[in-house]
């Protein structure tokens, strides 16, 4: 790093509810140089922990924030900058931040919610950075635009990133019709038509795969690249009995070890993200949602689509990311789609996105040109 | 989701959603509009406390009712109209004034589902406030919580959060048995978190895990939630992991969540705003006693009130309640604990 800037490695927002994090552990001295991708210290939410990484290299200036410390979104953790930075300009850049900070407190925090309309459903999806051409995040069954918490913010240095809640999820209409995918796929077109620009990206993670593929078929010209994540569609295995325990789950004994088999790391599962699942799963309509998705493209266990020659025959670049641990779809599917770039993230399971933020964050960057 | 509201705003979001869905649901109560038969703007006050404001001019006087200052008419009035195909809401100011409709609510409303046979159903719901720390003297600041969850046939809901009680009071309303929702008045303004506009139910008997620890479980019900999360942060600081534990509804009591939670920790704190004799941080202790003896490293502590009414004076009233102090004090008395 060069010309004296200096950069500020800040306390993240993972997902809307996020207002502070706190410090759990650092991972490189005061003083010692970090490469742009290097982690350099780890940060936990109410709901979930994850690591920082450096945004570029240079000399990791200050840590401003000890371990345990707890700060608000925004604030600043660390200082990275080049030798050349004087001690007292470091000085004056972490003093300064501070009255920034406080000033944002008064305001709204996060980029505002959206609504779109596919065909008289109600979309909720929100933006974060603009212009280059706009990436759309489509989550996954019983999941909501908060999938991405991890993803969204990072993607969005240099363009715009969408994310929505499908139809049956979120903030989105609980209306999903027969539960078939056409009414997912339409709900991704009606975000890339919100997104206004000619082409978008698409990444879809499991059900929101399968939903982004299909938007990408019903209009070819639209889509500029697809980044699948453990999707489904790919073949008849899933786990039959996550889906259908996830139905049924009403409380938190329920859905604790049904929420422990999407991590290659059980442990990561805190009881907030569970009371997340489930604060999700409580609202009017969710559950007949996900039941009539459940009932038509999961029955018995086994899934019914199979867009895998369809999707050969795409004519897009298509990349599939799938975690080698993952206990809810095999990652031997990803073989599956012709001509696709397959990556398998070791130590992840079925949410790689989550679990293996960075390295995901990297390949889906770098493939969505 | 990323919305944050107030308790009152929640409950009065519940109220309006309940009414839009279903043409059964009525409240009624003293000036929950504002004083019906004397001069004056209609919906002048929303309840003494505002929270029922704006719900008779959008949906009439036949279903939002001001009634006179007679708790047994308000109360007869809404078990009758339950039993005979209504959900009646009925606004009972001050859980003090109970005494007054007592009858209604332990011996009929509680005993109608039991005593026909299962044949009676009697969905009624009476909102109430409990809980000092308003400076409203010895007959408007109790805790009386315990007295209902003694009976059996009425559920008891003790929300903490806005997110809480929008939940629990819409399941409260499609829930075919009599329910008192005790709102802690001091909660009204005092919390805000994220509440989702749609409807949603939060199903009764089920914990919340406030806050996860593995040195010590803290059961704190309604504003004590909060106490305990204080106490929580301070000992933090003093390298105590504090679990608490939120039971959100007292009867049924999610003894299962209490139960895992002490078998992990090996120590119990119970927090309960409510006089010390038969309350729910006695019953807790018997309940983790009972069932978890072996697991238990510590005696259980309980914090409570002084067995005295609710003090005028502000200092003495905010020696009365129980405070983060002393809970943190009770935690570390638990911890510090050698046999």
């Amino acid at each position: 790093m060069t010309g004296g800037r200096i950069l500020a490695v800040t306390v993240p927002k993972w997902g809307m509810a996020m207002e502070e994090g706190t410090v759990t552990a650092w991972h490189v001295e005061e003083g010692a140089p970090v490469a742009e991708g290097d982690e350099v210290l780890d940060v936990e939410s109410t709901k979930i922990a994850n690591a920082i990484e450096a945004r570029a290299g240079g000399v990791l200036r200050r840590r401003v924030a000890a371990v345990g410390a707890t700060l608000p979104v925004g604030g600043l953790l660390a200082v990275i900058a080049g030798e050349d930075v004087s001690d007292e300009e470091i000085d004056g850049f972490v003093s300064g931040f501070a009255v920034e900070a406080a000033a944002d407190d008064a305001g709204e925090s996060g980029p505002a919610l959206r609504f779109a309309d596919a065909g008289g459903r109600r979309i909720r999806h929100v933006a974060h950075g603009e212009g280059g051409e706009p990436l759309v995040l489509v989550h996954g069954f019983g999941g909501d635009m908060n999938a991405w918490m991890f993803n969204q913010a990072a993607l969005a240095a240099d363009r715009a990133v969408h994310a929505l809640d499908l139809p049956g999820h979120g903030g989105s209409s609980k209306d999903v019709g027969d539960g078939g995918l056409d009414v997912l796929a339409s709900a991704v077109g009606a975000v890339m038509d919100a997104a206004d620009a000619a082409r978008c990206h698409l990444a879809g993670h499991s059900l929101g795969g399968a939903a982004a593929l299909q938007a990408a078929l019903d209009r070819p010209e639209r889509a500029a690249s697809l980044t699948l994540i453990a999707p489904v569609g790919l073949g008849p295995e899933i786990d039959g009995g996550y889906i259908a325990g996830f139905v049924a789950a009403r409380r938190r004994k329920e859905m604790k070890p049904l929420a422990e088999r999407l991590f290659a790391d059980p442990s990561l599962v805190t009881r907030a993200f569970v009371e997340g699942l489930l604060r999700s799963k409580r609202i009017d309509g969710v559950d007949a949602a996900l039941a009539a998705i459940a009932s038509r493209l999961f029955a018995d266990g086994r899934q019914t689509l199979d867009l895998a020659a369809r999707a050969s025959g795409l004519g897009l670049p298509v990349q599939v990311l799938w975690g080698a641990a993952d206990a809810i779809v095999p990652a031997a599917h990803a073989r599956r789609l012709e001509g696709a770039t397959v990556r398998i993230l070791e130590g992840a399971g079925h949410m790689p996105m989550m679990e293996k933020a960075s390295e995901a964050n990297r390949l889906i960057a770098a493939f969505a040109r | 989701m990323a919305r944050v509201i107030s308790m009152r705003k929640a409950i009065n979001e519940a109220l309006f959603q309940v009414m839009e869905e279903d043409p059964t649901v009525i409240l009624l109560g003293e000036d929950i509009a504002g004083g019906e038969g004397s001069p004056g703007d209609d919906d002048a006050w929303g309840g003494d406390m505002g929270i029922t404001k704006g719900l008779q001019p959008r949906f009439g006087k036949e279903r939002v009712m001001d009634t006179p200052i007679s708790e047994s008419a308000i109360i007869g009035t809404a078990v009758g109209a339950a039993t005979s195909g209504l959900r009646p809401v009925a606004e009972l100011m001050f859980v003090d004034f109970m005494g007054v409709c007592f009858d209604q609510i332990m011996n009929q409303a509680a005993k109608f589902r039991y005593m026909f046979g299962g044949k009676a159903r009697t969905p009624v719901v009476i909102r109430t406030q409990i809980g000092a720390g308003y400076n409203a003297a010895a007959q408007h600041s109790q805790c009386l919580y315990p007295v209902f969850a003694h009976i059996p046939g009425i559920k008891c809901v003790v929300p903490s959060s806005a997110y809480d009680a929008k939940g629990l009071l819409i399941q409260a309303v499609r829930d075919d048995d009599p329910v008192i929702f005790f709102e802690h008045k001091v909660l009204y303004d005092e919390v805000r978190d994220d509440v989702p506009e749609e409807m949603y139910a939060v199903p009764f008997g089920e914990a919340n895990i406030v806050r996860e620890g593995s040195d010590c479980t803290i059961v704190a019900i309604a504003r004590m939630v909060h106490k305990a999360g204080e106490a929580a942060e301070a000992l933090a600081g003093e390298g105590v992991e504090c679990e608490i534990v939120d039971p959100r509804t007292i009867s049924p009591l999610d003894e299962d969540a209490i139960l895992e939670s002490v078998e992990q920790t090996g120590r119990l704190v119970v927090v309960d705003e409510a006089y010390p004799r038969c309350n729910m941080a006695a019953d807790i202790a018997a309940l983790a006693a009972r069932e978890a003896f072996g697991a238990l490293r510590a005696p259980v502590r309980t914090v409570s009130p002084p067995h005295t009414p609710v003090p005028f004076a502000p200092e003495l009233e905010a020696a009365f309640i129980p405070s983060a102090g002393k809970i943190a004090d009770a935690v570390r008395r638990t911890v510090g604990y050698a046999a």
